[in-house]
């Protein structure tokens, strides 16, 4: 079967991709739509399912527990050093379904546009989303697009939605946290919150800092795989390490005690946190994630996951302790103690 | 980072630790007001209380630039927001700091006023450059160590005859603070709070140098050893107050020789002296007026002076009625002696502005000290 992609309509000109920006017209249903998902979507996503051109994308499921995960991604700037939003919006659904222990199998796209967006800056991005997904694989199999006037956004806007099968004897939840289990991280803390901020922010300083942007989905495979009983999985998005791990302890139901020098932050992280005030527990990763895991079962996982390209910063950083608080405390290097709290709203410079 | 590092050694701050719980003595107790906010949050960022004695307490002093500024100039500053055709432009902290009635710069914000966060003063110039139908209004606020900064765009909008920058001057002073919180009843007469010694700022201290200090050292008898704003400046700082106040002395001594001078930056304190002048009277949340506390725009510079540009109104605003920001910023209560404190208060619904800035007392012990409450309750419940 020839893709559409191929065809060549002879009534109307190809898109712009040098020049050409998004109009209104690319969302209103008619031919100007139709032209933008066959040169752009149909190309780069293209697979079977969305070459059946239906309004849907139909599958079979083999029966057993799936798991469902859909995240909307803004961000700005659209391109930063380490990824764009369109590999960021693979990784980041995909992170979610894998954090169940799932195989992810499908994806779903749905992009909001601004008129006014260069058709080159979208096509560099429906590509890093394809070349996101194509890699774990996972097709996307479905899709919508919509145009808004311009003011009315912020270039783009993608919300994808993901399925994955979770294995049979795996069960992964953050309320399985138990007094005694260790808690261990991927890597480094703060990448991408701090690769973002400082290609956002026109600071007096620069880096070659990039973002932690990637799909954990092959580190969670061979994880699960080595430890099926790994109690606890989350990824430290928004709100960093801090907001994930008091997620955990308070669905659990249990408190925290953290090392706070076994902790690993990239030296430039941790330099530009000094400078502008802000502490990288609480800085926004997105190829990074939590483990928590029964004492017997860590020094396996640790080594399983230090084996991993993306996991060989891999630690425990502290382990789960009995508290009806649900206080996630840290050890400072210092040899003090302090509460890792939830942040309120964004962090902020301070002035002093 | 090296450099920073070695400022937060732990076996080191064990070992000065362990020196000055040899050298308090323990029939007597220690109350050590740290000034600043930024020792307030090394404080308990890093733990430092945990490895002091129980008889050396710390006390939070008003050193937070956005805790002092009363209620009466941040309704000026919400008004001059929502002013059509002004882009007020303020450091972050400033923000979220909510008016008795909850009204804040963030919400305000929310419902269309052009405010922008900046990280610099110098930020405010080019927002002013880039829009030059607009009015910039700079919410000064700070310290000596932000004052310089705002010196600064000024001298530079004036040379670039930038007419539609202002500023909406709030800074103030420190000495000034000390010596009002010394003079305080609360000290002086009722005995209400007691007061051993100071630590003394670091980064004002950087710009106005360690000279200002001698006179209350002077004429209140109260030793001030200035300090770094890294944990073991701070430890090491409690040890040389311990020992001021062991041996009888109250002198001026400085931790932070790193960076603090005697007689400070001087081609700071001459970009000060070119553009302010001091004002006689200035009103601090918790400390109430204070003579020659602060700082106005000089005449020269009364195009960039918001206070002269835009109507101004002086309004004395209650705080709400059941925050005991004041007394905490005065020294005289502590943020677990606030009824509301961790209930109604929080971080994410801020009734005073100590629960805002990370540097606030309470903002700083609701983040990293409440759990200590819980513990002592948990232990006298057991007994």
């Amino acid at each position: 079967m020839q893709s559409s992609a191929n065809k060549k309509h002879a009534y109307t000109r190809t898109l712009d991709f040098k020049t050409g920006c998004v109009e209104m017209m690319h969302g209103s249903g008619g031919r100007a739509m139709a032209q933008l998902i066959d040169q752009l979507f149909m190309t780069a996503f293209d697979n079977d399912f969305l070459r059946q051109m239906n309004d849907q994308a139909s599958f079979t499921s083999s029966g057993g527990r799936m798991v469902m995960a859909t995240d909307s991604h803004v961000i700005t700037p659209l391109f930063f050093p380490g990824g764009d939003i369109g590999c960021l919006s693979v990784h980041g659904t995909i992170n979610d379904v894998v954090m169940a222990g799932a195989k992810p199998l499908y994806l779903s796209a749905g992009f909001i546009l601004e008129e006014g967006l260069p058709l080159g800056d979208l096509k560099r991005i429906v590509e890093s989303m394809a070349a996101a997904a194509r890699v774990i694989p996972v097709p996307i199999i479905t899709g919508d697009t919509k145009v808004v006037e311009r003011g009315s956004g912020d270039g783009v806007f993608i919300t994808t939605t993901g399925i994955g099968m979770i294995p049979e004897n795996v069960f992964i939840s953050s309320e399985r946290a138990k007094p005694g289990d260790n808690i261990l991280i991927s890597g480094t803390i703060g990448d991408h919150g701090i690769a973002v901020m400082l290609a956002r922010e026109d600071f007096a300083f620069q880096s070659s800092l990039e973002s932690d942007t990637a799909s954990l989905h092959d580190l969670v495979s061979v994880m699960v795989e080595a430890v099926p009983g790994i109690h606890v999985l989350r990824d430290p998005t928004r709100g960093g390490v801090a907001a994930a791990l008091n997620e955990i302890a308070q669905q659990s139901g249990t408190g925290m005690m953290l090392f706070e020098e076994r902790i690993p932050v990239k030296p430039a992280v941790s330099a530009a946190c000094e400078f502008l005030g802000f502490d990288p527990m609480y800085v926004a990763n997105e190829g990074k994630l939590i483990a928590v895991c029964a004492p017997e079962d860590t020094d396996k996982l640790l080594d399983t996951m230090r084996a991993h390209p993306l996991g060989c910063n891999a630690a425990v950083i502290g382990e789960i302790i009995a508290d009806s608080h649900s206080f996630v405390q840290m050890k400072t290097r210092f040899g003090g103690t302090h509460v890792v709290d939830w942040l309120s709203g964004d962090q902020l410079p301070r002035i002093c | 980072m090296k450099y920073i590092e070695a400022f937060r050694d732990g076996r080191l701050a064990r070992k000065i630790a362990g020196q000055t719980a040899k050298e308090a003595d323990p029939r007597r107790h220690y109350y050590l007001m740290e000034f600043c906010g930024g020792h307030t949050h090394a404080i308990s960022r890093y733990g430092i209380a945990d490895l002091l004695p129980a008889h050396i307490h710390m006390i939070h002093g008003p050193g937070c630039p956005v805790c002092v500024l009363p209620m009466g100039r941040l309704e000026n500053a919400i008004q001059l927001a929502q002013t059509p055709g002004v882009i007020l432009c303020s450091y972050g902290d400033m923000l979220r700091i909510p008016t008795a009635k909850g009204n804040s710069l963030l919400k305000v914000k929310s419902r269309g006023a052009d405010i922008r966060m900046i990280y610099s003063s110098s930020e405010a110039l080019d927002i002013a450059r880039q829009n030059p139908d607009k009015c910039i209004v700079f919410l000064a606020i700070g310290f000596e160590t932000t004052t310089p900064p705002t010196a600064v765009v000024i001298k530079q909008a004036q040379k670039l005859g930038l007419s539609n920058f202002t500023v909406f001057c709030n800074h103030v002073l420190t000495p000034s603070a000390i010596s009002h919180i010394l003079l305080s009843p609360e000290i002086r007469q009722l005995g209400l709070v007691r007061l051993d010694g100071f630590i003394g700022p670091a980064h004002v201290s950087t710009v106005i140098g360690s000279r200002p200090y001698e006179y209350f050292v002077e004429e209140f008898q109260k030793p001030v050893v200035i300090a770094g704003f890294e944990p073991l400046d701070v430890i090491q700082a409690i040890l040389m107050l311990v020992r001021q106040i062991n041996e009888g002395r109250a002198e001026v001594e400085n931790e932070f020789t790193r960076a603090v001078l005697p007689h400070g930056n001087i081609k700071a304190q001459k970009l000060v002296a070119d553009v302010f002048e001091l004002r006689r009277s200035f009103e601090w949340r918790g400390l109430g007026h204070v003579p020659y506390s602060a700082l106005r725009i000089k005449s020269c510079f009364a195009d960039f002076d918001a206070e002269q540009r835009f109507e101004i109104p002086a309004l004395s605003l209650p705080d709400h009625k059941a925050c005991e920001c004041g007394a905490i910023l005065r020294g005289v209560k502590h943020p677990r002696d606030c009824k509301i404190f961790g209930t109604v208060c929080t971080p994410d619904n801020p009734i005073g502005s100590c629960m805002v800035s990370s540097e606030g007392a309470c903002a700083a012990y609701f983040r990293y000290g409440r759990f200590r409450d819980n513990q002592s309750q948990h232990e006298m419940a057991g007994h």
